[in-house]
């Protein structure tokens, strides 16, 4: 097999193309071993695999879960049914930063369907919720269990709670011009909010 | 109003409450000593004495839950395995998340203890996805608590050796419910299964298993350390102890509040939420996460904060403690559209009631709430939740039809006013005038 039938074409929202070897460094096939230790069955590890996977390339391309069944003994079919099941696992690419806006009941009540649509406005997201450059894409998502702190999203890995239009452009200004990121969810640490306006 | 013990938010809100050495300054691990140095039947005794009962939303005794794992000649060699479920997703439920991000320790020295009651050797902290940052901070107190020794081969220098992990989901309500959590670890799409077998007799990789919720793991230390007559001391006699309520919505001061269980609900939100925003009205709570039955303010004014009352007073439930609140400014016809689209997206797509009824739903509940429907519809989306409910492998298909039942039951004038509404060729939301 050469080298270029072992890449993949990783598009970013721009178009452009990135290439990368589909396969694990001697580093990280010691990392999902050690995964792999923590079952009692290998098939156990599909999901901490495909989330190591999916953290170093992005989104799960099928090359992607060809590789992570081989890695597992499995069949690629198997692996596929799990990566489609589960909502978090991409199965396209996304922006830089994923916003997943929450518009479940609680953040509804206050005030969620507002923000989002500042959010949609701000960032002149197109039908498929990315921005113009690519930089962003919005998902409205069901419940994140923030929700005596709503409205709120997710951006990436981290919770941003208690969001007003205000607090939104502070955020996704910073992210735009890639400054280091406000300092999330300090509302964790205590138990009880500030007072909803 | 710190008049009652609390045990679960114990030290929430010290700093660096979620390192060991505050955690051990505050007493931690010194109820896993003890209980490492009783016998695993008098543990169990203790928390079967106790009342414990599950906080992931069932409300079983827990005590109860773990006699069911068979004796050790009855399992064929198999070991027992404890699975904490983290995989809060619940609308309007956000306790887990604190108890695991500001007290780690009081999870695993739960986890610790429970699993030498039941005699497993590994455990897993299921979380949901969301919560990758939290299993960052459990991840860290769990290597701390190994290089301490508290975790590993001969925990205490007791012989007691013990492994803990946390296992990371991706995206999917329905692995809350302890089958499809099961499935999910075992590395398959998360989907219920039939019970029996249950999962105490045969649950993870054909395993005895025992499932808990977050909560209730994190209150067994003080049980162990204070004794089952101070915990059954708190509360009422069927639903003895402290439990977490989610406060969310139309309040206050909303966030997470430990209080007695039996605690009257209109003290819940007048002195903890804080009330209502000044000058409104109550229209409605859900008092334990979105899928109980919702309560008008007459049977608020009548219940208390326990099992038994809410089912009594409201036929609700006191579920995961999900403390959702509404004042009048709120549609009740675009509240529970709002709570439909979630059922439909969610659920699993196994059994057909759910998975066309709960979409169904959600299409009606949109024609209604944009001003197509007729009377036709109001008496299909009843047929419908009748349909589901108990016709699903697992509780989904309860949880779907339970707050359409209760919302069209309970506040029928809306629903019938957009009807009347959309025939008279009104905007969606104008009634018509009497």
């Amino acid at each position: 097999m050469s080298h270029d039938q072992k890449s993949i074409h990783l598009r970013d929202m721009h178009g452009l193309t990135v290439r990368g070897p589909v396969e694990w460094t001697e580093e990280e096939k010691a990392e999902i071993a050690a995964i792999v230790a923590k079952y009692p069955t290998q098939r156990s590890a599909i999901m901490p695999v495909l989330w190591k996977a999916q953290r170093k390339w992005g989104w799960l391309q099928f090359e992607v879960l060809k590789l992570v069944a081989a890695t597992l003994s499995l069949k690629p079919s198997e692996v596929m049914e799990v990566a489609t099941f589960y909502t978090m696992f991409k199965k396209e690419p996304t922006g830089k930063y994923l916003i997943q806006a929450c518009h479940t009941l609680s953040c509804a009540l206050l005030g969620a369907d507002r923000v989002i649509r500042h959010i949609e406005q701000k960032l002149q997201l197109d039908e498929h919720g990315n921005s113009p450059d690519g930089k962003f894409t919005l998902m409205r998502v069901e419940c994140l269990a923030a929700c005596g702190s709503g409205p709120m999203m997710q951006i990436n890995d981290d919770f941003y709670e208690l969001l007003t239009e205000q607090k939104v452009d502070e955020i996704l200004d910073a992210m735009a011009a890639d400054r280091p990121l406000p300092v999330p969810r300090p509302e964790v640490d205590q138990w009880t909010y500030t007072p909803v306006s | 109003m710190d008049v009652y013990p609390r045990i679960l938010s114990r030290i929430w809100g010290v700093p660096g409450s979620h390192t060991l050495a505050v955690a051990e300054q505050h007493g931690a691990y010194n109820a896993a000593r003890k209980a490492l140095a009783m016998s695993p039947a008098e543990v169990t005794d203790v928390v079967l004495k106790s009342g414990l009962r599950g906080r992931g939303g069932a409300g079983f005794p827990t005590g109860r839950k773990w006699t069911f794992v068979p004796p050790p000649e009855k399992r064929g060699g198999k070991p027992v395995y404890l699975l904490c479920n983290a995989d809060e997703s619940e609308p309007g439920t956000f306790k887990d998340r604190f108890c695991m991000w500001n007290d780690p320790h009081q999870l695993i020295e739960g986890m610790i203890i429970a699993s030498h009651a039941l005699g497993v050797r590994r455990a897993y902290i299921y979380l949901r996805g969301e919560f990758e940052y939290v299993q960052r901070r459990l991840d860290a107190a769990l290597a701390e608590a190994y290089a301490k020794g508290y975790l590993g081969e001969n925990i205490f220098g007791t012989g007691f050796s013990f492994d803990l992990y946390t296992h990371l989901g991706a995206g999917a309500y329905i692995c809350g419910e302890e089958t499809a959590l099961i499935s999910s670890i075992e590395g398959y799409k998360g989907q219920p299964r039939l019970k029996p077998p249950f999962p105490a007799v045969k649950g993870v990789w054909e395993s005895p298993t025992i499932v808990n919720n977050v909560e209730t793991l994190a209150a067994v230390p003080w049980i162990i350390e204070n004794g089952w007559e101070a915990y059954k001391a708190i509360g009422t006699e069927q639903s003895p102890g402290t439990k977490l309520f989610s406060c969310s919505g139309h309040i206050m001061k909303p966030g997470v509040y430990e209080i007695p269980l039996g605690t009257p609900m209109m003290d819940l939100l007048n002195n903890w939420c804080g009330g209502l925003r000044p000058g409104r009205t109550l229209k409605a709570i859900i008092p334990g996460g979105s899928s109980v039955p919702v309560m008008t303010p007459a049977e608020v004014a009548q219940a208390n904060m326990d099992y038994e009352s809410i089912n009594k007073v409201a036929g609700s439930y006191l579920g995961s403690g999900g403390f959702i609140v509404m004042d009048d400014t709120t549609d009740m016809v675009d509240a529970l559209t709002n709570l439909l689209r979630f059922y439909a997206h969610e659920s699993c797509g196994q059994c057909t009631p759910c998975r066309e009824g709960s979409a169904w739903m959600y299409n009606i509940l949109c024609r209604l709430r944009d001003g197509f429907a007729t009377e036709d519809d109001l008496v299909a989306l009843r047929d419908l939740a009748d349909n589901i409910h108990s016709r699903t492998i697992c509780f989904f298909g309860a949880s779907a039809a339970m707050p359409v039942q209760s919302f069209v039951t309970k506040f029928r004038d809306e629903f019938v006013a957009r009807v009347e509404s959309a025939r008279a060729g009104l905007p969606a939301g104008l009634a018509v005038a009497k």
